[in-house]
């Protein structure tokens, strides 16, 4: 079908074409943070519109998803926000879930949540370091990929994964975490907090970082409400909803912690959210590990969870079920359900739409960058083209889980 | 609400449910609109007739249901009507999400656009109409999202093949 519409999106407004000038940024440009493409109608250096165009990195997962079994689709889900796997996991995990209407033990619901949050640190150091390096502040990238390098090898240790773990599974999670995993967590974690504080020190008083990033990319809170941004940008421009304490899922209800909250609503409140939220998981990992129950890992479901290799090995009805789900799946009783969690970067929502079968008949994903990338040309308006780029970095995007 | 509670039909949760702020708020304004409902797995699902839509949205987000978190579609070729559009609508205020449908034939699907209600639709919108050919009258810049502006088909019609055509 032809471009229905119609709308031209190259030229530039009328009644301006000898004025302005239309500009492309990306896909391949090194602020964007993968192939996005900016189409910007510029003003000399005042940027009149911003048109993101999007999809080079579009893979057709949702349309893959229906011709996989249930837990064939754990590692796509890896794939689509490679930056903060296990939320993804996490989410999906927990709609089909919520269909199968199975129980998960405690310790694989403590575990899960001690992992989302090592991967919202992981996230949100990817993102410090990335932003500062936009901005031109280079030293701070080398700092939190030295402390995110340490959270790959955790991850590593504990699925045999850098970064598609694929470790948490429908009905549990993959396997029992290695001895040293708890102690590495620890160790980790009692470091990290002065680890903030260096950043800190390297950033919040730096002049420079401070001039481009404060009163720039302002958006209104009543704009993220209207235009679907969620996460930290909503909670920098004052709404104050946060999905783990508010539709609290995993058991998040039984952790203590603080919702950051900012009025500002530029860029600068969105760093010091940030900042705030890793010293917050920085707390619920240690909550995590504190209280960390006793007893099994996987769910007590032997027609939907695999068996253990040592199980599937020695005992003749755990090689069955083995074989079954293997090769026929487990049906999933018919419905729809849609799951919301707190990624990284925001509310992440998977939608499972069942028909009984052992394939899911329709699942669709909500990311958060997707929505939010419709928030940049309020941010950007009238504003210079220089802070475009702070304004990409400060609202943390990833173009995997934007096209899919 | 026990988690358990099954509802099912428009009878059963306009009764089960008539004190939900969204139920309540759909029956004052147009009872007519609601064409069935269901509360399953603890979630809301609302059936709207497709011309009142974005009224029945307005109205939601009057009553508190403030934040549009998802909109997408599900095609059940070869069943009859064809499509859903599913609108996942979250309110901070009770912190809950509900869902509303739309069920559209099969013969150039079409619904207004929520764009007027809430802005964000915009590129759920181009997503759906993208990938499953679904129209939104009234929509700012219904082009093509994710394939190229050249692409022929939908590919998350049920009857595209998953490897394409080739």
């Amino acid at each position: 079908m032809s471009n229905p519409a119609g709308v031209p999106v190259l030229e530039p407004a009328e009644g301006a074409k000898d004025q302005h000038m239309v500009l492309n940024m990306g896909p391949q440009h090194p602020a964007t943070h993968g192939v996005l493409r900016l189409v910007l109608e510029i003003d000399g250096e005042i940027v009149v519109r911003v048109y993101p165009e999007i999809g080079y990195l579009h893979t057709g997962i949702e349309k893959t998803c229906e011709a996989k079994f249930y837990q064939q689709i754990v590692p796509l889900t890896d794939r689509i926000n490679y930056l903060d796997p296990l939320s993804n996991n996490l989410c999906y995990a927990l709609a089909v879930e919520k269909l199968l209407g199975i129980g998960i033990p405690e310790k694989a619901t403590w575990l899960r949540v001690l992992l989302a949050e090592l991967s919202r640190l992981n996230s949100h150091l990817i993102w410090l370091g990335t932003h500062a390096m936009d901005i031109g502040a280079l030293t701070v990238f080398l700092y939190t990929f030295r402390e995110r390098e340490e959270i790959l090898r955790i991850l590593e240790g504990l699925a045999g994964q850098r970064m598609m773990t694929s470790y948490i599974r429908i009905g549990g999670l993959a396997m029992e975490p290695p001895l040293d995993f708890f102690d590495r967590v620890q160790g980790f974690i009692h470091t990290f907090p002065e680890k903030i504080d260096e950043y800190s020190n390297l950033l919040t008083g730096n002049p420079i970082f401070r001039s481009r990033l404060k009163g720039v990319g302002y958006l209104s809170g009543a704009d993220a409400v209207a235009l679907g941004v969620t996460g930290p940008p909503m909670r920098a421009s004052g709404v104050d909803f946060d999905v783990r304490r508010d539709i609290p899922y995993c058991g998040y209800e039984n952790f203590q912690f603080q919702v950051p909250i900012s009025t500002d609503g530029d860029c600068w409140a969105r760093y010091e959210v940030r900042l705030v939220e890793m010293r917050e998981s920085v707390k619920i990992i240690q909550q995590a590990l504190d209280g960390m129950p006793e007893g099994a890992i996987k769910a007590d479901a032997p027609k939907i969870v695999l068996p253990d290799r040592e199980k599937m090995k020695t005992q003749m009805e755990a090689l069955i079920h083995h074989f079954k789900i293997v090769t026929e799946g487990f049906e999933v009783p018919a419905g729809e359900v849609y799951q919301a969690i707190e990624a990284g970067h925001g509310q992440t929502g998977y939608y499972v739409v069942s028909d009984g079968t052992a394939k899911p008949y329709r699942v669709h994903m909500r990311y958060p960058s997707f929505a939010t990338l419709q928030a940049l040309e309020t941010m950007c308006k009238g504003k210079m083209l220089a802070d475009v780029v702070a304004v990409i970095g400060s609202i943390d995007i990833v173009l995997g889980e934007i096209d899919r | 609400m026990s988690e358990s509670k099954t509802l099912i039909g428009r009878t059963e949760v306009t009764e089960g449910l008539a004190e939900h702020p969204a139920v309540k708020a759909i029956l004052a304004w147009n009872p007519e609109a609601l064409t069935d409902a269901r509360f399953e797995f603890s979630e809301l699902t609302l059936t709207i007739s497709a011309e009142s839509i974005c009224a029945a949205a307005a109205n939601l987000q009057a009553a508190g249901y403030n934040f549009l978190d998802d909109l997408t579609a599900v095609d059940w070729y070869p069943s009859s009507p064809r499509f859903q559009v599913s609108y996942h609508i979250l309110s901070h205020r009770y912190k809950e999400h509900i869902r509303l449908r739309v069920l559209l034939a099969e013969a150039s699907p079409a619904v207004e656009s929520m764009t007027a209600v809430w802005p964000s639709a915009n590129f759920y919108e181009r997503e759906v109409f993208d990938l499953f050919g679904i129209r939104f009258e009234g929509h700012p810049n219904l082009r093509r999202i994710m394939m190229p502006d050249d692409w022929e088909g939908h590919p998350l019609r049920k009857d595209y093949p998953v490897e394409g055509y080739r």
